[in-house]
């Protein structure tokens, strides 16, 4: 049985194929990522699987189980997390009340595994994705955080869901090479410690680095897959990019 | 050559002291604390038991309307920006009376039925709307009420245009005034401390970023469902306690200026802030019974006054005052044009 | 039936093409809709029994008047709320308000609140008397909807109406002012809701409550059709329009102004963004 396997999704907005009988699966504990043009319908592929939308048809079998066209937050709870390309942080609040919100999930309570305060708890996810604890950083209001600690809180909130199959919808984008380099170790750190990963992403330079699996979209549809370096020799992907060099 | 002048804010150097709780050191610092929380508990105290009997009527219409209003910033905080603030009212006020006429409960059974009644109705009628958001919320709340309204006409339930009347009074007006002034506070403490709880940040992450609440595995549907309870909860116990401090009901409780003051109280006192709403509300209260006599005009004021407001201090009396209070300003020349902030 | 429930979803038409059209460019929800269609009205009424003035020329005033009104509020007011939706509601509910209430204060009831209709008569259709009024405004309806669709689709300036309501920002970097423009989309809407008060308050009498119905109707029929689709409000209108017949007839005309909120809140359920609304799917499911 696979662990994640994707069959035949497909989703229209009005008129317009944005995903065209797209299939494909992931092993568990391997990094699939997911490349493709502008438009390519690579979104639109994670907001199907995570519950953002709808498949007009198609199947999300996540375990055995069809999750396709259930509520985003009951997908998150079956264990799915995602970030999101453009940060959503709560802007209100100080950056590590942002991961309270998800302590307060259901998936958390039931899985348990942590004592002591949820502020606490906030505050160590925080530690180890690189929020200096004894600055003042964690406590600031993610309203005036700089671009890169915001993508670093998407990727803890994930991390406080304790998320098995985690989706980074272009996590690098907007970010430098420093950064890049920081956050690239962490997520083979989450790979080590038995997570599957799918990522969306435009810096195939670094996501080729560390991907097991690559899927090419193109217009909607699926037109490559197989490992980083047969990916790099395919034509068809060269002629998708055309002018992007691999 | 003319050189820009910009406004700079600085903290007055008791906020920077008194700011850290380990520092205080002098009665003047511990007065600059403490006065302005002890300063509004005081004074409704005063007023609202050593004012002539008339104007105890007009505390006590202050003082639920001050509920309401906090009612309206707390679901606008929420995200969930009614203008129709009126419906929950009008059920709690309905479902109360309901109650106490059709049931013959007596008050202190009826008007927490009422309240409790009231928020289930009152969130089943919104539940619909729950997937909507910004404008497209209030759109709908704006129509509910007045539809309601509608039914309650033509079909003549619950009394029809005649409302129901004939229901218990209050047993004296210090306990009118009691009753109305504990709910005030505890409905504003309540929700402060609310809000400032880590349950309370949800509310708050449900208007920066649903999305967001969703992606961390709890349903926003639900957590506004919550929200809408709490709120017209709130709304439906102001409808309760005035149904039975009027002794009637009819359609007045649906009407328009229900769902403007709340409105009005949060825009004056400032959005958002709790206590900008209560300041709202004892402002505009009284002054709406000082208009009394202007008829139709009264609402007309009151909605002048709001846009007026909104365009011209949006942030409200309350963050303005609090600024002054704490910091301190000046003019200085800006080299190269600096706008202010 | 057929031919009274035709009438009466034209008529919910043109109430609410005023409101969809200012949503669909600028996204500024004008709640002061109702108070403008009063206003449109009562102008008419004041120019034409009070100064004696012909019955077009009072007419076109009033809805020019109505439309500058519309262009002011946005310069005074709205201009500084750009993009604080919840204000911009909060704004144009006020106004309003003001004008309704004020309206009433000024004693604005009765039944000599009334525009005389512009031709009398009937006539018979498919066996059914008419009034020739009724026929004005379904006529007027659908020279309205051309006349717009000519004007947005084949125009440059529907052009740049249409850029501004996709991408203000992009409308704005190849020379588009969309302040102008959103100024000039409140202006508009304002004009066909003085100008359906015009064709439609002949049928009744001029009351400041009419301004609240006016309001819901224009906001239901939008919510139910989508808010920015015009092809929307026109089949959302001949829904609820038939259906208030249909009740009227068939169960009790007193349920008709229930109608619209029981639709409403099904459509909500089912479709959150309308039967048209093209809105972000995304954003719906959340």
């Amino acid at each position: 049985m696979e662990y994640l396997k994707i069959e035949n999704l497909r989703k229209t907005f009005g008129g317009v194929v944005a995903v065209d009988n797209v299939s494909f699966d992931v092993e568990q504990g391997t990094l699939l990522g997911i490349i493709g043009p502008n438009g390519s319908g690579k979104t639109t592929t994670v907001n199907l699987i995570t519950g953002f939308l709808k498949p007009d048809s198609g199947k999300v079998l996540f375990k055995g189980r069809d999750i396709a066209g259930l509520r985003a937050s009951k997908i998150t709870n079956l264990g799915i997390g995602r970030t999101f390309q453009m940060v959503k942080p709560f802007y209100r609040l100080p950056a590590f009340k942002n991961l309270v919100v998800p302590l307060f999930s259901p998936r958390v309570k039931r899985m348990g595994g942590h004592y002591g305060e949820k502020d606490t708890l906030a505050l160590d996810i925080l530690e180890d994705i690189g929020f200096e604890r004894d600055s003042a950083v964690p406590y600031k209001p993610a309203s005036i955080l700089p671009h890169g600690y915001l993508k670093r809180l998407e990727m803890a909130r994930v991390i406080a869901l304790q998320s098995e199959l985690i989706v980074f919808d272009e996590l690098y984008s907007g970010l430098t090479l420093a950064e890049v380099a920081s956050i690239s170790p962490m997520i083979e750190k989450l790979i080590e410690t038995g997570k599957t990963i799918i990522m969306v992403e435009h810096r195939l330079k670094e996501l080729f680095k560390i991907a097991h699996k690559i899927v090419v979209l193109d217009q909607g549809k699926k037109i490559a897959e197989g490992s980083p370096r047969e990916i790099m020799k395919q034509p068809s992907v060269k002629k998708a990019y055309l002018g992007v060099e691999l | 050559m003319s050189t820009e002048r910009r406004r700079e804010r600085i903290d007055r150097p008791i906020k920077a002291v008194t700011d850290d709780i380990f520092c205080l050191s002098s009665m003047r610092e511990i007065a600059y604390l403490v006065i302005p929380r002890i300063l509004p508990i005081v004074g409704l105290l005063l007023l609202g038991f050593l004012v002539p009997t008339y104007w105890r009527k007009v505390i006590v219409i202050t003082f639920i309307m001050g509920m309401m209003a906090l009612s309206w910033d707390f679901m606008a905080s929420c995200g969930l920006t009614s203008l129709g603030q009126a419906l929950f009212f009008a059920i709690g006020a309905y479902s109360s009376a309901a109650v106490n006429h059709y049931l013959g409960l007596p008050i202190y059974l009826s008007i927490p039925l009422g309240t409790l009644i009231g928020a289930i109705i009152s969130t089943a009628c919104i539940y619909p709307a729950l997937g909507l958001r910004g404008i497209y919320f209030s759109m709908v709340t704006l129509i509910i009420p007045l539809m309601l309204m509608r039914v309650v006409e033509t079909t003549g339930i619950l009394g029809g245009t005649e409302g129901i009347t004939g229901l218990t009074h209050f047993p004296g007006m210090f306990i009118t005034t009691t009753i109305s002034m504990a709910a005030l506070w505890a409905t504003f403490f309540g929700l402060r401390r609310l809000i400032d709880s880590d349950y309370g940040h949800i509310f708050v992450a449900l208007k920066d970023n649903d999305r967001a609440v969703e992606a961390s595995g709890l349903s926003i549907r639900w957590f506004k469902v919550q929200a809408i309870f709490i709120g017209s909860a709130i709304c439906c116990f102001c409808g309760a306690f005035m149904t039975h401090y009027y002794m009637s009901v009819g359609m007045s409780a649906f009407a328009v200026d229900l769902s403007i003051f709340p409105i009005a109280a949060s825009v004056v006192g400032g959005m958002g802030t709790l206590a900008g709403p209560l300041l709202g509300a004892i402002i505009l209260g009284p002054l709406s019974e000082a208009l009394r006599t202007f008829g139709s005009f009264r609402v007309v004021i009151y909605a002048a006054l709001l846009g007026t407001f909104i365009v011209t201090l949006p942030e409200g009396l309350f963050p303005y005052l609090a600024r002054k209070y704490q910091q301190i300003e000046r003019w200085v020349e800006a080299p190269g044009g600096i706008s202010e902030d | 039936m057929l031919v009274y429930g035709f009438i009466n979803s034209v008529i919910l038409m043109m109430i609410a093409l005023g409101f969809s059209i200012t949503f669909g460019i600028s996204r500024v929800a004008n709640f002061s809709h109702g108070g403008f269609y009063i206003l449109g009205g009562i102008l008419t009424w004041y120019g034409l029994i009070k100064l004696g003035l012909p019955y077009f020329l009072s007419a076109g005033l009033s809805i020019i008047i109505v439309g500058i009104i519309g262009a002011v509020m946005y310069r005074v007011v709205l201009v500084r709320l750009r993009g604080l939706e919840l204000s911009e509601v909060i704004a144009t509910f006020s106004l309003g308000i003001v004008i309704l209430e004020l309206l009433r204060g000024l004693g604005v009831f009765g039944y000599e609140f009334r525009n005389p209709v512009f031709i009398d008569g009937s006539v018979e259709i498919f066996g059914v008397g008419v009034g020739i009024q009724r026929i004005i405004i379904v006529c007027a309806g659908a020279v309205l909807l051309l006349i717009l669709h000519v004007f947005v689709h084949h125009t440059k300036m529907g052009l740049a109406f249409r850029g501004v309501a996709q991408q203000e920002h992009t409308a704005l970097s190849v020379g588009i002012n969309p302040d102008q423009v959103s100024m000039l989309s409140l202006a508009m809407g304002s004009i066909m809701c003085a100008l359906a008060a015009v064709l439609i308050l002949p049928l009744g009498v001029i009351s400041v409550d009419e301004g609240y119905d006016i309001l819901i109707k224009a906001l239901a029929v939008c919510i139910i059709g989508g808010l920015e689709s015009t092809l929307g409000v026109l089949v959302a209108a001949f829904i609820i329009g038939y259906i208030e017949v249909l009740t009227s007839m068939y169960i009790s005309s007193s349920l008709t102004s229930v109608i619209p909120l029981a639709c409403m809140l099904v459509i909500l359920l089912i479709r959150p963004s309308g039967i048209f609304g093209k809105s972000k799917e995304i954003e719906e499911r959340v």
